[in-house]
C-alpha cells in the first residue's frame, strides 16, 4: 500500500529545507568574521552546525551484546525517532548516543571526534538528554531543578549568574512551566513534570537533545504537548532532535527522519512516508496492519490488526 | 524578557532560609557550647571560665576549663557536625533517606575495630583513634567492593552494608562474651558513644581531619547536587558518575570513622542531623551547611542532656541521642509508608 501525496508532507519538507537554509545563511553571512556569526546565532538561541553519528558501532549490556555493527548518521537540525519493538536496540543506540553505555566496538562521532574521548563538560555543551526515567531529588524546587540544567556552563569558580538565571526564566517560559518555578516537582501532573525536565534540557542549550521516551506514562493529551513543544524546539531553533517513541503514527507524525528498527539492527530508515508501509510494519513488530494516511498531517497512520479485529471485506 | 527574574528571586529566598536556619543551629550550638563550659562539678563562675580561657586564672582552674570541659564541648560540636554532614551525603548520593553511615556498616566496622583495639591491644588515644578510622574506612571498601558490579547502585549497596554491619555486630558481641566484667562496662560505654573521656589530642587530630574533609566537600557541591539528579542525568550535564560518587561517599566515610575515634559510635545523629535540616530549610535538596550545624548542635544539646539531666547520674551521650532518635525513626517511617520512599520520585 502507497500514501496518495498529501499537502502537508512538502509543507514539512519545505520547513525543514527553511531551516537548513536559515542556519547555513547564518555561517555564510559573515564571511568576514566566522565566530561573529556564531555569537550572532547563540544570541538568537540558533544551533550551531553539529554531527553526530554511529559507526559500526556495538553496544550491550555486560556480555550481552544489543546493537552489532550498527552505523547511522543523525541527521542535522532534523526530528529523528527510533522505533521498534521492545527489546530491539532503540534505547540501547540512544545511550550510546548519550554516553552511557560506552561501544565495545566502534564509536559514536560528535563534530567528527569519538564521543567517548571528549572532555565530558565539552559534549555536554552540545549533546543533552532526557532519560527515559529521571530522577528528581526529594523536595526539588521545579527552579532549582531546572537551573541545574546550567551546570554544563559553570564551573566551581564560577556559579550561578544573573545570565545563568536568566536563561533559566526563558527555558521555563519555552516548556510552559514558569509559574511553577516554585512548586516543588514532586507535587505536579506526569505532564508537568515532563515539561520541567524538557525545560532543564532546554537550560542546558545544547544543539542535540536526545530523549528516551518522553512520552511515557503520559496521557494523549500531554503526549501531543511534550512533541510539540520538542517540534517547536527543532523549527525555531533548529536543534537537532533524537528520540526514542512507541507510538507508531505519532512517530510518522513528528519525524522528519524515521528509523525503524529489530533486533538491534536497522531495517529502515528515510521519511516516515517513504519507509513506512505494511510490510514494514509487519517486518519490524510482526503484526499485520493497515498503512493509511492520517487525515490531520497526511503523515503515514498504522491501524494494527489483531486476532479479534480484522478487516471485513479483506484486504 | 521584560518580565521580573523568578529564578533569581526564588534562588535568593531560599539561599536567605537557609542561612537563617545555618544562623539559628549555629548561634544554638553556640550557647551549648558556651553552657558546656560553664557547667560542671567543679563550680565555676563564669568569669573565672573567661580567665581560664584567656590564661589569667589559676592551674586547677585551667585544668579543669581547657583539659576537661573544652575538650569535651569541642568534641560534641566536631562529632556532631562529622556525622551531619556525613548522614546527608549518605542520604543523598544513595538515594535512601535510611542510609545512614550507623546502618550501612562504617559504623560498625570502626566499632568493632575499636573494641579489638580496646580490649585486646589496650590502645587509647590517638593510636585507638588510628584503628578505628582504619576499621571503618576497611569496612567502607569491603562494601564499596561488593556492591561493585560495573558500577555502584544504591539500593544494593545499603543492602550489602546492613550485611558488612551485621557481621561486625557479630565480632563486637562475641568480644563482649569474652571480657572480664570491668573491661566488658569500659567496652560498652565506648560503645554506646561516649564524650565523657575524650583526650585533647584526639579532638585535636578530629577537628583538623574534619575541616579538610568539609573544605573538599565545599569544592565538591556540584558533584552532590548533579549526583542527586541520577546516573543518567549526572552524565548528560557533564558529569563523571563513578569518579564524583567514590570521591564524596569517601569523604563521608572518614568523617564518619573520625567521629567514632573521638566518641565512639553514637547512635541516630547521622541519620536525624539531615533530615531534620532538610525539613527546617525545604525546597531544597540537600544542604551540609544545615546538616552540619543541626548535627552539631544535636550532640551538644544530647550531651549536657546526658550530663545534667538526672543529677548525681550522668549517661554515655548515645543513650540520649538513641533515646531520641528511635522514635523519630519510627516517626519517619510511619511518614514514608504513606507517601513516597523520599528520593527517587
Amino acid at each position: 500500500m502507497t500514501l496518495p501525496d498529501s499537502p502537508n508532507i512538502p509543507d514539512m519538507s519545505a520547513r525543514a529545507a527553511s531551516t537548513g537554509a536559515a542556519s547555513t545563511g547564518a555561517a555564510s553571512a559573515a564571511p568576514t568574521t566566522k565566530g561573529g556569526a556564531r555569537q550572532d546565532a547563540a544570541e538568537r538561541n540558533l544551533a550551531t552546525e553539529r554531527s553526530l553519528g554511529a559507526e559500526k558501532v556495538t553496544l550491550g549490556y555486560d556480555a550481552r551484546r544489543i546493537v552489532e555493527n550498527l552505523s547511522l548518521d543523525v541527521p542535522q537540525g532534523k526530528i529523528t525517532v527510533l522505533v521498534g519493538p521492545n527489546a530491539c536496540g532503540k534505547s540501547t543506540l540512544l545511550k550510546g548516543f548519550a554516553r552511557l553505555l560506552t561501544p565495545s566496538a566502534g564509536q559514536v562521532v560528535l563534530d567528527g571526534q569519538n564521543i567517548n574521548s571528549m572532555p565530558s563538560t565539552q559534549v555536554a555543551k552540545v549533546l543533552g538528554l532526557l532519560p527515559q526515567t529521571p530522577i528528581a531529588p526529594d523536595s526539588i524546587t521545579v527552579s532549582d531543578l531546572v537551573s541545574r540544567g546550567r551546570y554544563p556552563h559553570q564551573s566551581w569558580l564560577r556559579s550561578s549568574t544573573a545570565h545563568d538565571d536568566q536563561i533559566v526564566d526563558e527555558a521555563m517560559a519555552a516548556a510552559g512551566v514558569l509559574e511553577l518555578a516554585g512548586r516543588r516537582v514532586d507535587e505536579l501532573s506526569g505532564g508537568q513534570r515532563q515539561r520541567v525536565w524538557i525545560a532543564m534540557a532546554l537550560a542546558q542549550q545544547t544543539d542535540i537533545l536526545l530523549l528516551d521516551e518522553p512520552t511515557t506514562y503520559l496521557d494523549i493529551a500531554y503526549q501531543i504537548e511534550v512533541l510539540d513543544l520538542l517540534m517547536d524546539l527543532n523549527r525555531t531553533r533548529g536543534t537537532t532532535i533524537v528520540m526514542v517513541l512507541h507510538e507508531l503514527s505519532l512517530a510518522c507524525r513528528y519525524a522528519d527522519y524515521l528509523v525503524a528498527m529489530n533486533s538491534g539492527r536497522i531495517v529502515a530508515a528515510g521519511e516516515p512516508s517513504d519507509v513506512v508501509s505494511a510490510e514494514l510494519v509487519r517486518e519490524v513488530f510482526g503484526i499485520e496492519s493497515l498503512v493509511v494516511p492520517d487525515p490531520i498531517s497526511g503523515t503515514p497512520s498504522i491501524v494494527p490488526f489483531s486476532r479479534h479485529h480484522r478487516p471485513v471485506a479483506g484486504d | 524578557m521584560t518580565n521580573k527574574p523568578v529564578t533569581r528571586t526564588l534562588r535568593k529566598r531560599l539561599r536567605t532560609r537557609t542561612l537563617w536556619v545555618c544562623a539559628v543551629f549555629f548561634v544554638l550550638l553556640a550557647v551549648l557550647f558556651s553552657v558546656t563550659l560553664l557547667l560542671g562539678e567543679a563550680g565555676l563562675t563564669a568569669r573565672e571560665v573567661l580567665d581560664a580561657l584567656t590564661g589569667r586564672a589559676s592551674d586547677l582552674t585551667r585544668f579543669v576549663v581547657l583539659e576537661l570541659r573544652l575538650p569535651r564541648a569541642a568534641a560534641a560540636a566536631i562529632v556532631g557536625v562529622c556525622l551531619g554532614v556525613a548522614g546527608a551525603i549518605f542520604q543523598s548520593v544513595l538515594r535512601n533517606p535510611l542510609a545512614s553511615p550507623d546502618i550501612i556498616g562504617v559504623t560498625s566496622g570502626s566499632a568493632a575495630a575499636g573494641l579489638v583495639a580496646v580490649l585486646i591491644f589496650r590502645l587509647s588515644g590517638l593510636s585507638l583513634m588510628a584503628v578505628v578510622v582504619v576499621g571503618g574506612v576497611f569496612a567502607a571498601v569491603v562494601v564499596g567492593l561488593l556492591a561493585w558490579r560495573g558500577g555502584m547502585q544504591g539500593f544494593k549497596l545499603v543492602l550489602i552494608g546492613i550485611a558488612v554491619a551485621a557481621v561486625c555486630t557479630a565480632v563486637t558481641s562475641y568480644l563482649m562474651t569474652r571480657v572480664e566484667l570491668r573491661d566488658a562496662t569500659v567496652a560498652y560505654t565506648w560503645l554506646t558513644g561516649s564524650l565523657a573521656s575524650v583526650q585533647v589530642d584526639t579532638v585535636r587530630v578530629a577537628g583538623l581531619g574534619a575541616a579538610i574533609c568539609l573544605v573538599a566537600l565545599g569544592l565538591s557541591t556540584r558533584q552532590l547536587r548533579a549526583l542527586e539528579l541520577g546516573d543518567a542525568t549526572a552524565t548528560s550535564l557533564g558529569f563523571h558518575v563513578e569518579q564524583s560518587r567514590i570521591w564524596v561517599l569517601a569523604l563521608a566515610v572518614v568523617l564518619t570513622a573520625l567521629a567514632v575515634g573521638v566518641a565512639g559510635p553514637i547512635a541516630f545523629v547521622a541519620l536525624m542531623a539531615p533530615h531534620i535540616a532538610r525539613r527546617l530549610v525545604g525546597g531544597t535538596s540537600l544542604s551540609l551547611a544545615a546538616s552540619a550545624a543541626v548535627g552539631g548542635a544535636l550532640v551538644s544539646g544530647a550531651d549536657l542532656v546526658a550530663q545534667y539531666a538526672i543529677p548525681g547520674t550522668a549517661f554515655p551521650v548515645g543513650v540520649v541521642t538513641g533515646a531520641l532518635g528511635a522514635p523519630y525513626l519510627a516517626w519517619l517511617l510511619s511518614r514514608t509508608s504513606s507517601s513516597q520512599p523520599g528520593g527517587n520520585s
